[in-house]
């Protein structure tokens, strides 16, 4: 059954409830990947998935429960289950402290009657003549490229029919030498491979290897530290995620009483824009579960840009359209890019010549909340921590570090911000890719340990 | 009957027929080797807050997977839709897939053989499943301990909530084996927090109840003890907020089974992949310092570690009759005497390991996933000799800290460095308890840790603890899996302070 006709016989099969949302997603993927030089598992896979929430009105207030299924609709009478099952779901739930009326049509998509769009392996015709190249040459590769398109159609019993296509693409390449001591790594995101130069990107990632020529052993300790921009990307990422309102008003998060609060003097700004050329993200907001900042109600609410730290003050954090009205504020939607802006055109490569001694890092790993109250986290340096002195980089690092540091003081000790260039989260990447970011100086990074892992 | 607790929706399926036309084609096709898989994964989820329900979501994922060997290279496909003219078709895609790439594969299948398991039925050991229990029932019951945590002094918010899967699995190959299975997951929990408005602070406590392969009666007391729990979160809390900040240095620590679990997973469970150790993993998961040419003789831990890998264990989150490539389950040893002795393994790389049988960790998350090798129960054998308790390992350190319960982890990709908190720590001084510390992270380089273990509990101390999301592959698959290990004692662990790190 086609998306749009699974959207209109759910609302039919719904018209005695208060309220309903439904929403179709069909997904393909055409993944490539390789270990040893050599390819492993590749494929092509599609799914879909129909989510429905039923809003029924009862005693107290109106309730909402959420049922859906991968299966594939060939029977109206699956849909009419779904519905029974999602209404029997919200009698149990009882009244949602979030209820608020669904959202009126405002505007509506010329495509809303068209098929998904689908992505093939052939996405990847020039990058894989690229890869092989690459895999020929004398360096051990290992890496993952895939490359996923969804399609989603909103409809609810308020009349909204929305579609939406999300294309999320990336790539990434990680080099090691032959005798495996040194290991590097590149990535990129992208929408759809056109603009991925794999032969460059593994070219980076040899030079990177070339500095491992000279290898040198630091202690752990505080270091001026050059976090590239996939490393920031993920710190801000983390910060973004922790910026939900009802926590900070409830003082049970690190930004209660924040917003107001100046962490640097720099004009950085944090901010998640639908719109944002070549990371662009739906323009309405779809979910199928309730949680701090988000509502299953507020399906089909526009979405906008927000600020979530503004010109180095921070400014906002999320609130669902039920939430704004209990603690007096306006609706603010969690974001599926981020930005870090307001920085100087400083390339990366020009802040390592302005650099007299320091670490510069490839990315982070396995970062983690220790402590809440401060946003402490822990991680480890990967793929290449070098050495810079005299503005040049002199060795590898022949190991990684563990840190320790908090993510809002990366943004209030930054010393030096460079320009903002589109990134890789490496470590939140299966959830996150959308990210433009700079380098970005920090003057005393916490290396809290030597890790011997490579 | 173990045929008649298989969910009868899921029996009601043409799984017979599938198997007959996707198995009748790849043969014709010319694969030497193709399986079956027909999945059905039922999931719940109940989330309150403050007493109240945010949500209430039930998912279903359903499919068909074909997997083929075509001289010598795998193919593979999956579909939703579940008829044997589409499991057909989805064996036509799976072979094509497989001559598509035998021009980029420079490696040659080859598995360790299997004796046929024909007709199989396995079911794990739950009593209520709990999906035929009443939504509201379930809801009237996390309301209920939400406000009994809410009532207590201190207590400002509270969330609570529970996770339920049913998985049915059915399986069958060109060999004869045919397997049929449903096992129950669930994962209860529940979070109390204090705000102290004046100083801005906050601070929680967490269940430290296991996720475990149980039904319904987990939640009324069989398992674990809700009610015991629910009454000491509130003071435990308090003396918590209250408790000095620990001083940084080296400890003996005393090491709860309810934090322990989560160090067998990151420093052993993942480490003791074939999979990581030959590099499948590197650019992603990472890889393993434990690699295959130190087997038998890389020293891991002191003379007191013992470890196995089992899919076997009552009630492990990972246990199962019969694995994702038609491998009947059991119990190895991975770490025996302190010295790493053996690998968890798929078919494919028990033959690259040289053995004759593969100790059945092959899984897939989906129908839609390739199955790769993921991780068994690995666990931690109490004392076998004598049964030692907790409060006497205790009495062995004279300074020292007991941790109780996870929260916070971290390992790197080779699996050397860690750290870990806890949800409590008490000062241990002479012997003694003597009150909670605050702000306590534990660091540690894998074997030193295990070559500091003095001292095992015994049988009598012994969890079976875990999680339900580990994470790994590209595509991301997720697994559950259970980690069994009585209390044990370390001497001299880097200890941090919190505060101090984020100065």
């Amino acid at each position: 059954m086609r998306a749009q006709e699974v959207v209109e016989r759910t609302l039919a099969a719904a018209t005695h409830l208060h309220g309903c949302v439904v929403l179709v997603r069909e997904s393909s993927e055409a993944v490539l990947r390789w270990a040893n030089s050599t390819m492993t598992t590749n494929g092509h896979t599609t799914s879909g998935r129909v989510t429905v929430i039923a809003m029924v009105a009862g005693e107290g207030g109106t309730a909402a429960g959420v049922v859906s299924s991968s299966a594939s609709i060939t029977d109206v009478a699956q849909l009419d289950a779904l519905v029974r099952a999602a209404e029997a779901a919200a009698r149990d739930a009882g009244p949602a402290r979030d209820a608020t009326a669904l959202v009126e049509p405002s505007t509506s998509d010329s495509g809303w009657d068209e098929p998904a769009v689908e992505t093939s392996i052939g996405v990847f015709g020039t990058f894989a003549d690229g890869l092989a190249e690459v895999l020929a040459g004398p360096q051990r590769q290992y890496g993952f490229a895939s490359h996923d398109i969804t399609t989603t159609w909103l409809g609810t019993s308020s009349g909204l029919r929305r579609r939406w296509v999300q294309p999320t693409g990336s790539v990434e390449l990680n080099a090691k030498t032959p005798d495996l001591g040194s290991s590097a790594w590149t990535g990129a995101s992208t929408t759809d491979f056109a603009d991925i130069d794999v032969v460059a990107l593994a070219a980076e990632a040899g030079r990177r290897l070339e500095w491992g020529r000279r290898k040198i052993e630091l202690p752990a300790g505080r270091y001026e530290t050059l976090l590239p921009p996939a490393a920031v990307a993920d710190l801000m990422i983390d910060l973004m995620w922790s910026m939900t309102g009802r926590p900070a008003q409830e003082g049970r998060s690190a930004f209660a009483g924040k917003v107001g609060e100046r962490l640097t003097d720099l004009p950085l700004t944090l901010v998640s824009d639908p719109a944002a050329k070549g990371l662009e993200t739906e323009p309405f907001l779809t979910t199928s579960a309730s949680e701090d900042g988000v509502s299953v109600f507020d399906n089909g609410v526009p979405t906008r840009a927000v600020e979530w730290v503004r010109e180095g003050v921070v400014n906002e954090l999320t609130y669902s359209r039920a939430e704004a009205a209990e603690f007096g504020t306006s609706f603010t939607p969690g974001g599926d890019n981020v930005l870090l802006t307001g920085g100087s055109t400083a390339t990366g490569q020009e802040m390592v010549a302005s650099t007299g001694r320091g670490l510069l890092l490839t990315c982070l790993w396995y970062i983690r909340v220790v402590d809440p109250a401060t946003l402490l986290v822990t991680g480890l340096t990967r793929d290449g921590v070098y050495l810079v002195e005299g503005g040049e980089v002199v060795a590898e690092v022949d190991h990684n570090f563990r840190f320790n540091y908090s993510l809002l003081d990366v943004l209030r000790r930054a010393g030096e911000v460079g320009a903002t260039e589109r990134t890789l989260p490496r470590e939140w990447k299966d959830w996150f890719t959308r990210a433009a970011m700079p380098h970005v100086r920090v003057p005393e990074f916490n290396m809290s340990s030597v890790s011997l892992g490579r | 009957m173990a045929s008649d607790r298989i969910d009868p929706g899921f029996r009601a399926l043409p799984l017979e027929a599938m198997a007959d036309a996707a198995l009748g084609r790849a043969r014709e096709l010319g694969a030497q080797h193709a399986d079956v898989r027909v999945e059905q994964i039922v999931s719940q989820e109940i989330e309150l807050r403050d007493g109240t329900v945010t949500g209430v979501s039930d998912s279903t994922t359903l499919g068909l997977a074909v997997r083929v060997i075509v001289d010598g290279v795998w193919g593979f496909a999956s579909h939703v839709e579940l008829t044997p003219a589409r499991a057909a078709a989805t064996a036509e895609r799976a072979v094509q897939v497989a001559r598509t790439l035998a021009p980029v594969a420079k490696e040659r299948v080859e598995r360790a053989d299997e004796p046929v398991h024909a007709g199989a039925v396995w079911v794990s050991k739950y009593r209520i499943d709990p999906f035929t229990v009443p939504t509201r029932e379930k809801v009237e019951l996390l309301t209920e301990w939400s406000q009994r945590l809410l009532a207590a002094d201190g207590i400002d918010h509270v969330r609570a909530g529970v996770a339920q899967v049913r998985e049915n699995k059915f399986y069958a190959d060109l060999t004869g084996t045919s397997t049929i299975q449903q096992r129950v997951r669930i994962a209860p929990t529940f979070d109390a927090t204090s705000v102290d408005r004046a100083s801005g602070g906050f601070e929680s406590m967490r269940t430290i109840a296991p996720p475990t392969g149980r039904g319904w009666e987990y939640l009324t007391g069989e398992g674990w003890d809700w009610d015991a729990e629910l009454a000491t979160v509130p003071e435990l809390l308090a003396e918590k907020i209250k408790a000095p900040s620990v001083v940084a240095g080296a400890y003996d620590l005393v090491i709860d089974p309810t934090n322990l679990w989560l160090t067998i997973h990151e420093s052993v469970g993942h480490a003791t992949e074939y999979d990581r150790a030959i590099g499948y993993e590197a650019a992603y998961a990472g890889t393993s310092f434990a690699t295959p040419d130190k087997l038998g003789t890389l020293r891991y831990g002191s003379e007191v570690m013992h470890v196995t890998g089992d899919r076997t264990v009552p009630h492990g989150l990972a246990t199962v009759g019969f694995d994702d490539d038609g491998v009947a389950t059991s119990e190895w040893d991975l770490v025996r005497a302190g010295v790493l002795v053996g690998y968890q393994l798929d078919r494919t790389f028990a033959t690259r390991l040289g053995l004759e049988r593969s100790n059945g960790c092959a899984y897939a998350d989906s129908p839609h996933h390739v199955p790769i090798q993921r991780m068994a129960n690995v666990s931690l054998r109490p004392d076998p000799v004598q049964d030692t308790s907790t409060d006497e390992l205790i009495a062995g350190v004279e300074r020292g800290i007991y941790v109780v319960g996870d929260r916070s982890w971290s390992i790197d990709m080779q699996r050397y460095n860690f750290q870990f908190t806890g949800q409590r720590f008490y000062s241990i001084e002479n012997g003694k308890l003597a009150g909670q510390l605050r702000d306590v992270a534990y660091q540690a380089t894998t074997t030193d840790f295990w070559g500091s273990m003095d001292a095992v509990g015994g049988p009598s101390t012994w969890v079976l603890h875990g999680a339900m999301n580990c994470g790994k592959a590209q595509p991301g698959q997720i697994a559950p899996v259970s980690h069994g290990c009585p209390s044990a004692r370390f001497r001299g662990v880097n200890v941090l302070n919190t505060q101090e790190e984020a100065q």
